[in-house]
């Protein structure tokens, strides 16, 4: 199965196992991290599932959408490789993919 | 007989999250997540949207997996229906007779879906949408089904139409005001909504009284008009809002009505029984502080955490903007504020494009937004709601300017005159 790392708020970082299909913010809550609130749940509503991808790998995820941006626009604080976790399609070539839940808002 | 520090009746939106919320704040005590559905706690709103267009599995509507209420030490009680509240003895009883102490008591009920009180409502194939259970019930019915009428113009009305469309069925909808959305929304969005369901091959019928639902052995098959008309039906869905499910908690004195009142720290009027989500009616910051009930995510999970910081004594009057989305064919909906009382409603962007907003002002100040397919606005927007200061209504229907710059200073009136 392929992995996600995470890096949480405690600055712990590890890997989780990730099912294809699942987004990146589903794969964070049903493996027992409880740092996003995700209370749209994935519906681009509410900005409350933030990460933030390690810069090296940004470049190897589709780009966000407008409207993803502009919710993260609406963030006080933003990385430039933030991202909103529901957003991101998790599947077999993002293995490895490390994220960082980003502090809260 | 089993004792809580913590009992949470009803495990849905806002009693999962004042569970999550309390471990969270780190409480050690010990918590029961009391609730008659028989599954674990899961979002309602993908119920008319992906779960009902078949595009989600239900393990994904799960707030939590399983392990994490094991792990949190939060003891799920499914298929448990709490019937009666003892203040005095700080204990509840369940419909099988149990009975489980407390030292807080936390009511998170939402409601039952209202029944048309027509003859015939409670014909088979009559669907609400209010729970798993109601959906799959549905699914179940509907590769045999053809014609769906669907009582009531409301979000969840109009949701369920959008997808049964999609899915090739013939939708006719019922309103009995002259818009959809009249609870909620001015003319301007409803009339922009109607279009697009029009559109997409959905009869409407505004203005519309249903007389009775025609039942053929026990099921439904049709809907009778107001004016005599009679539409045929394979399926009925009724969304017509809901009845808070306070009934036990009013039994035992608690102030309320159709919902149960709460201060500003979601307390009731008996001591150490707190009431959260749908059910809850509260004075609104956002609603020039009226008492009202807000049905929403947003509410019963900001509920959930004044209730957790009340219990573990570190109290927060409930202050949030409320917002909400929902999702109909590709339009992104989203709403921020409460537009009740607006005297002035601005177009922002044209409904042609599919993308624009509409802005609801009262006294000079913006109070809400219904976006659609328009993201920032949403984010913009919100802050103007927050501030609660006056801004200059003829920007807001400029699209070149940002709506961030109504609140700048070359944006703000120093006085209301103008
Ligand atoms: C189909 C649908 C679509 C929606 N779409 C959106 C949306 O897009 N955006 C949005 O913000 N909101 C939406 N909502 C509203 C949102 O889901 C609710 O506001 C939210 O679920 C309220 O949470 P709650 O905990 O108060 O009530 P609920 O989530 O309804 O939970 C209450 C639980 O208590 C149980 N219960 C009731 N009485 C008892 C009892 N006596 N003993 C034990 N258990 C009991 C109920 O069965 C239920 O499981 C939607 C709702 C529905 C039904
Ligand atoms: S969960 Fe709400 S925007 Fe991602």
């Amino acid at each position: 199965m392929a992995s996600l790392i995470v890096t949480t708020r405690d600055g712990a970082t590890r890997p989780l196992p990730a099912d294809a299909g699942l987004s990146v913010m589903e794969v964070i809550r049903d493996n027992g991290i409880d740092e996003l609130l995700a209370a749209c749940g994935g519906s681009l509503s509410c900005a409350t599932c933030h990460v933030i991808v390690d810069p090296a790998q940004a470049l190897t995820l589709p780009p966000p959408s407008e409207a993803e941006r502009e919710l993260l626009d609406g963030l006080d604080q933003v990385a430039p490789t933030s991202r909103l976790g529901c957003q991101i399609a998790f599947d077999e070539r993002l293995d490895g993919l490390h994220v960082t839940i980003a502090p809260e808002s | 007989m089993s004792d809580y520090d913590v009992v949470i009746v009803g495990a849905g939106q806002a009693g999962a999250q004042a569970a999550i919320a309390l471990r969270q704040l780190r409480y050690r005590g010990t918590i029961a997540l009391i609730g008659d559905e028989l599954e674990l706690p899961y979002e309602r709103p993908p119920l008319t949207k992906a779960y009902l267009a078949g595009e989600k599995s239900f393990d994904r509507l799960l707030i939590r997996p399983s392990a994490f209420w094991q792990e949190k030490a939060v003891d799920l009680r499914p298929g448990c229906r709490i019937v009666a509240v003892d203040p005095g003895a700080r204990q509840v009883t369940a419909a099988d007779g149990t009975t489980i102490g407390y030292r807080h008591l936390v009511w998170a009920t939402g409601g039952a879906a209202r029944r048309l009180d027509c003859p015939g409502a409670a014909l088979a194939r009559v669907h609400s949408l209010r729970s798993r259970a109601d959906v799959d019930r549905l699914a179940q019915e509907l590769p045999a089904a053809r014609q769906v009428v669907v009582i009531g113009g409301g979000y969840i009305g109009l949701e369920a139409a959008a997808v049964l469309v999609g899915a090739g069925k013939q939708v006719t909808l019922i309103e009995a005001q002259q818009q959809v959305l009249a609870r909620m929304s001015g003319t301007m969005l409803a009339r922009f909504l109607e279009a697009e369901h029009r559109s997409h091959g959905v009869a409407l019928r505004l203005g519309t009284e249903v007389r009775c639902i025609e039942g053929r052995d026990g099921a439904a098959c049709g809907v009778r008009l107001g004016t005599g008309e009679l539409l045929p039906a394979d399926v009925v869905i009724v969304g017509v809002g809901i009845v808070p499910a306070v009934a036990p908690l009013l039994a035992a004195g608690a102030h309320g009505g159709t919902g149960v009142e709460v201060d500003a720290v979601c307390r009731t009027s008996l001591p150490d029984v707190y009431a959260i989500g749908d059910c809850a009616t509260h004075a609104n910051a956002f609603a020039e502080g009226a008492r009202i009930r807000l049905e929403s995510v947003q509410n019963a999970n900001d509920m959930a955490g004044t209730v957790a910081r009340a219990i573990v004594g570190v109290a927060h009057p409930y202050y949030a903007v409320p917002w909400f989305w929902s999702n109909q064919y590709d339009l992104r909906l989203q709403t921020v504020g409460l537009a009740a009382g607006h005297d002035l409603a601005v177009l922002r962007g044209t409904t042609a494009a599919r993308s624009f907003s509409v802005i609801y002002l009262r006294q000079g100040r913006v109070i809400a937004l219904d976006c659609v397919n328009a993201t920032k606005d949403y984010v913009q927007g919100r802050k103007l709601v927050e501030s609660g200061i006056e801004v200059r209504s003829d920007l807001l229907a400029d699209t070149s300017v940002p709506l961030s710059q109504a609140l700048q200073s070359d944006g703000i009136l120093p006085t209301r005159a103008a």
